[in-house]
C-alpha cells in the first residue's frame, strides 16, 4: 500500500475532469450533469479509501439530492432569461483564475515539502456500519442531534425563503 | 507517490477548481456548485487522513465527514432557496447584473 492503486488513479482523473468540465461548460444543465459525475466519482473515492458508509451517504445526498435540486433550480429560474449571453465577459476574470492556480500551487508545494505525510503509520481499518452506529450512538448523541436540528430548521428556513410572496396590498 | 500524497493533490485540485469557478463564473448556481466542490475537497481531506493518519482506530475521520455533508446538504437547500427567491425579485441569476442592485 506504498503505491497508488490503478483504480484509484482513474477514479482520481475522472473526478478531476468533471469537476474542470462542471466549472467550464457553456450550458448549465451540462453542467449540473458533470457535477452529478464529479460527486459520483469523490463517492467512489471514499469506497476505495475504506471509508463505505461515507461513499454511500455521498451518492444518496449529493447525487441524489443535491444534484437533481440543482437541476430543478436551474430549471426553475431560467424561464425569462435568454441562452444567447456574450461569449467572452466584459471583464475578463483573469484575477479568479490567477487566484486560484496559486493556492493550487502552493498546497502542492506543501504536500510535495511535507515530511509528515510521507511517514505514514499502517493504514486505517475500513470503518464497518455497526462500528459507526455505535460510535454515533454513544460519543456523538449530542452532535447528532443538534445537527437534527439544524437540518429541520434548514429546510423549514429553505421553504419559507422560496415560498413565493403575497402580494402587497397598499 | 503516496496514497496520501495523492489523495491530498486531489482534493487541491478540486478545492482549486471550485475557487476558480465560484471567482469567475457570473452564474449565481454556478457559484453555488464551486462551494460545493469546495466543500467535497475538504471532506476528502478528512477521509484521506482518517485512512492513512497516525491516529488509527477511532472513526473520528469518518464521522467528521458525515457530519460535514449534512452541514452542506443544508447550505444547499437554503443557497439555493435564496437564488430562486433572488430570480422571482430581480428575475436574473446573472451575478454581473444583479451587482449594485441591493441597496
Amino acid at each position: 500500500m506504498r503505491q497508488m492503486s490503478a483504480a484509484f488513479l482513474i477514479l482520481a482523473i475522472v473526478t478531476m475532469i468533471a469537476a474542470c468540465a462542471a466549472m467550464t461548460l457553456r450550458g448549465l444543465v451540462h453542467c449540473a450533469l458533470a457535477l452529478a459525475v464529479a460527486f459520483a466519482g469523490i463517492g467512489t473515492l471514499y469506497l476505495s479509501l475504506g471509508a463505505q458508509f461515507l461513499g454511500l451517504a455521498q451518492l444518496l445526498v449529493y447525487v441524489g439530492a443535491i444534484a437533481v435540486l440543482i437541476v430543478f433550480v436551474i430549471l426553475l429560474t431560467r424561464g425569462g432569461e435568454s441562452d444567447a449571453r456574450p461569449l467572452i465577459p466584459t471583464g475578463l476574470p483573469i484575477t479568479g483564475i490567477v487566484v486560484a492556480t496559486t493556492i493550487l500551487a502552493l498546497l502542492a508545494w506543501a504536500v510535495f515539502h511535507s515530511f509528515a505525510i510521507h511517514s505514514l503509520g499502517p493504514p486505517a481499518s475500513p470503518a464497518t456500519v455497526r462500528e459507526l452506529g455505535t460510535v454515533l450512538m454513544a460519543d456523538y448523541v449530542l452532535p447528532l442531534e443538534v445537527m437534527g436540528l439544524m437540518l429541520t430548521a434548514a429546510l423549514i428556513g429553505a421553504v419559507v425563503v422560496a415560498m413565493k410572496e403575497k402580494q402587497d396590498t397598499q | 507517490m503516496t496514497p496520501l500524497a495523492g489523495c491530498l493533490l486531489v482534493s487541491s485540485t478540486l478545492f482549486a477548481v471550485g475557487l476558480a469557478g465560484a471567482l469567475t463564473r457570473r452564474n449565481t448556481i454556478l457559484v453555488l456548485v464551486g462551494i460545493e466542490l469546495m466543500l467535497n475537497a475538504a471532506n476528502l481531506n478528512f477521509v484521506a487522513f482518517w485512512r492513512f493518519g497516525h491516529h488509527t482506530g477511532m472513526s473520528t475521520g469518518v464521522i467528521f465527514g458525515l457530519f460535514s455533508i449534512a452541514v452542506a446538504a443544508a447550505e444547499a437547500a437554503v443557497g439555493l432557496a435564496l437564488i430562486l427567491a433572488v430570480y422571482r425579485h430581480a428575475k436574473t441569476t446573472d451575478l454581473s447584473l444583479l451587482t449594485g442592485r441591493a441597496q
